[in-house]
């Protein structure tokens, strides 16, 4: 896509324009070859085991083709030899609130940031590139025995948990981007939560791309042992780009018998991101695995969270809101993969398109004949904000056997001008009348987010809409 | 002038015009009423006074206190004390009433204000007993799965809430049993008085049994072919529309 036109839609946004020059005591320049992958490890100082395994991953990577048959062609504009794989290392400027532009301070305060999360996303308090970056919560949790490491630090350091499930849930060659990912990955969580550990706060990370050029490929790998409960938060916010940037992340998700776990992703990112996400999660017998996702921005989202049921009575579940504004492309879904009996799963995905944005949805539910007692219920709906937008479903599922349940509605909707004229007859202005329409559409998925993140997420989409009328 | 004034006004949609030449005036204190045939321009008119973007008004003009809207944004318009009573009020999914309402009030703030929440219930709850909807009622979507009755009670409610200077109510009484009716004309006239102008419109004689007109218009065909005090809608009501269609063949000044 031309510069200019990106620049076209970028014209209202007033959010994450912003980033400050950094040096990096690491930078293992732009392309991806073998030497990439030495640097990488060498910087890192990471064991043997894993350079052989992130060669490996780039031959994967290397040999597999995109998915541009089934995929959007878009991805072909990826130029992968002007993406900086690594960098890190960078001293922070010395840099005070007073420097963060006045536009940047005003869009914080819009989305109700607390101040200090406001400092550390204009990158006045500290340096969050490449690695992920833990707040006080790490040392509570730690006194219950729980693990909240960086991944490096979790293969270098939990080595006798992290090798038995890293790259088991989410193998190498699944996808061309988790290829790449296994390559290159650096940044992201390691948790482990004991046996019988509910950890009573959200464990949440921040991340942030900042540089130009620069993919960020985190990996994070989450383990609740036996009868354990945790929720992880991660929410991004992107500076803008004249060239696209790629974010590539694997999550991993290991729920063991009786766990819970609880995935939440706000993100939101600047027009120009390809946004290509493999997020999957294994459920033993009894345990609980719930993505709960919403994706606003980016120039093209793949991401299908999946949970593999694999223990009798396992309960999966996906909550997912897309937004797609003008220019945008998100191409989210769910993925159930039903392997024990009396497995349950429900997916429930709203998506909204404005403008030229375009959403696409793509399920599978598989649940294979010898198994019993299994219930899949899918939901999808689709609000179109004006004719130009679209919207497509391709749902496959594939439930066989006799005793097994599933249940699939889908259904596209528009906000009637009538519905407007009401709505502005009462006061309200166009903007506001199409952003409380689009809140409601979500409304009911919104209020499964912790509170922090529905009241955020409630301000990005008057932020959205604002733009997008008029 | 404290009025709501339509001038002379001609409104098309498309290419037809359906509001012709119309004039009329409803002084604050006032409640008119205005009766017509199915077909004969009513909701076109009240929405054309609103600002709906299908209605082109081609002449004439609409004053609010002396002041035109037509102008202004149907929002601007609402802001600036215009109330609709919708004949058919819209669903809003996953809206709650209760949150439209203080959207609603909220957009009538200054800049950066918000009304109180505890004062935005208080006065909810009173104004929902006046007209006898049940708590539930606050959280439940706008209009959503409301039977017709529950939907127009809602409509007198956030009229309520808004506190407007001037009122359209568009066959308010459509779809009302008797009891309802009463309920909802006791709602209105708790709100007559002389800082609001109501133009209520009805096909039937019927409601202004309960919310009494101090001026009676009749509309044929986008115009107002008869004025006259209260007694005016019985006469109709027993002569039938005809009679006045009948008298319209012949000349008449209105
Ligand atoms: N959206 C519309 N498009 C075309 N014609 C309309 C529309 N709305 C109303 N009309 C026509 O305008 C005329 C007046 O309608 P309306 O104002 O609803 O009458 P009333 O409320 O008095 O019953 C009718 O002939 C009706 O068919
Ligand atoms: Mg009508």
């Amino acid at each position: 896509m031309p510069t200019e036109e990106l620049n076209q839609f970028d014209i209202d946004r007033t959010r994450g324009d912003f980033r400050y020059d950094v040096q990096y005591q690491y930078d293992a320049g732009t392309g991806l070859t073998h030497q990439t992958i030495d640097y990488i490890v060498d910087a890192k100082g990471e064991p043997d085991w894993i350079r052989d395994w992130r060669h490996k991953a780039l031959d994967v990577f290397l040999s597999k083709p995109m998915p541009t048959h089934w995929a959007s062609k878009d991805l072909e504009n990826i130029v992968f030899d002007n993406i900086r794989y690594y960098l890190a290392g960078g001293q922070k400027p010395s840099r005070s609130w007073e420097d963060v532009p006045e536009d940047m301070k005003r869009t914080f305060e819009r989305l109700g940031i607390p101040e200090q999360e406001r400092k550390f996303l204009a990158g006045v308090e500290a340096q969050f590139d490449s690695e992920a970056v833990y707040s006080n919560i790490k040392k509570a949790v730690g006194e219950q025995g729980v693990i909240f490491v960086g991944s490096t630090d979790g293969l270098k350091n939990h080595p006798e948990i992290f090798r038995k499930w890293f790259g088991k849930v989410i193998p190498t060659g699944d996808n061309k981007f988790s290829a790449l990912n296994s390559a290159v990955f650096s940044g992201g969580s390691f948790i482990y939560v004991p046996p019988g550990v509910k950890v009573k706060h959200p464990l949440q990370a921040y991340f942030r791309i900042n540089a130009e050029n620069f993919g960020q490929f985190e990996r994070t790998l989450i383990i609740a042992d036996e009868g354990s409960e945790v929720m992880y938060m991660e929410g991004c916010t992107a500076p803008k780009f004249e060239t696209a940037t790629l974010h590539s992340a694997v999550v991993e998700l290991v729920a063991l018998k009786g766990a819970k776990i609880q995935y939440v992703t706000v993100q939101n990112w600047s027009p120009n991101v390809f946004n290509l996400v493999t997020k999957r999660a294994i459920a033993h017998e009894e345990a609980e695995v719930k993505w709960i996702d919403c994706n606003i921005g980016s120039r093209l989202t793949m991401k299908y969270p999946g949970v593999v049921l694999k223990g009798r009575k396992a309960r999966g579940e996906v909550i997912s809101i897309a937004l797609a504004n003008d220019g945008q492309h998100q191409d989210t879904g769910a993925k159930m993969i039903h392997a024990a009996d009396e497995t349950t799963s429900n997916i429930v995905s709203k998506s909204i398109s404005i403008g030229k944005g375009r959403a696409t949805y793509r399920g599978l539910v598989h649940v294979p004949k010898h198994l019993k007692g299994c219930k899949n219920n899918t939901e999808c709906d689709a609000l179109l904000i004006n004719s130009t937008a679209r919207t497509d479903t391709y749902p496959a599922i594939t439930v066989r056997g006799t005793g097994n349940a599933c249940q699939h509605e889908a259904s596209v909707s528009q906000i009637s001008a009538e519905q407007i004229f009401y709505m502005q007859q009462r006061g309200l202005t166009e903007a506001q009348a199409m952003s409380l329409s689009v809140n409601g559409f979500v409304n009911d998925l919104v209020r499964q987010f912790p509170m922090e993140y529905s009241v955020e997420l409630k301000r990005l989409i008057d932020l959205e809409m604002e733009g997008s009328v008029g | 002038m404290s009025s709501l004034k339509i001038q002379d006004l001609h409104v098309r949609i498309g290419e037809k015009e359906i509001i012709r030449g119309l004039t009329l005036e409803i002084p604050k204190g006032e409640v008119h009423a205005i009766m017509g045939p199915n077909g004969s321009g009513k909701s076109t008119l009240s929405k054309a006074i609103g600002g709906h973007p299908d209605y082109t008004i081609t002449s004439g003009d609409v004053l609010l206190d002396g002041v035109s809207i037509l102008g202004m944004e149907p929002d601007e318009r609402a802001r600036q004390g215009l109330f609709l009573a919708f004949q058919y009020p819209m669903e809003i999914p996953g809206v709650s009433n209760a949150n439209f309402l203080r959207a609603a009030l909220n957009s009538r703030q200054s800049e950066g204000e918000e009304i109180e929440a505890v004062d935005f219930y208080e006065h909810l709850y009173e104004e929902m007993d006046k007209l006898e909807m049940r708590r539930e009622f606050t959280s439940r979507a706008v209009n959503e799965g409301f039977s017709g009755g529950e939907k127009k009670r809602n409509e007198i409610l956030q009229m309520a809430m808004l506190k407007p200077k001037y009122a359209i109510l568009d066959e308010t009484d459509s779809g009302l049993d008797i009891d309802a009716l009463k309920i909802v004309s006791a709602g209105v006239n708790a709100q007559r008085g002389p800082n609001i102008g109501c133009l209520v419109i009805t096909h039937y004689q019927r409601l202004l049994d309960y919310i009494v007109p101090d001026v009676v218009h009749v509309m044929v065909d986008g115009r107002i072919v008869r004025n006259g005090p209260k007694e005016l809608a019985l006469e109709l009501e027993e002569k039938g529309y005809d009679f006045i269609k009948d008298a319209l063949a012949e000349p008449v000044s209105a």
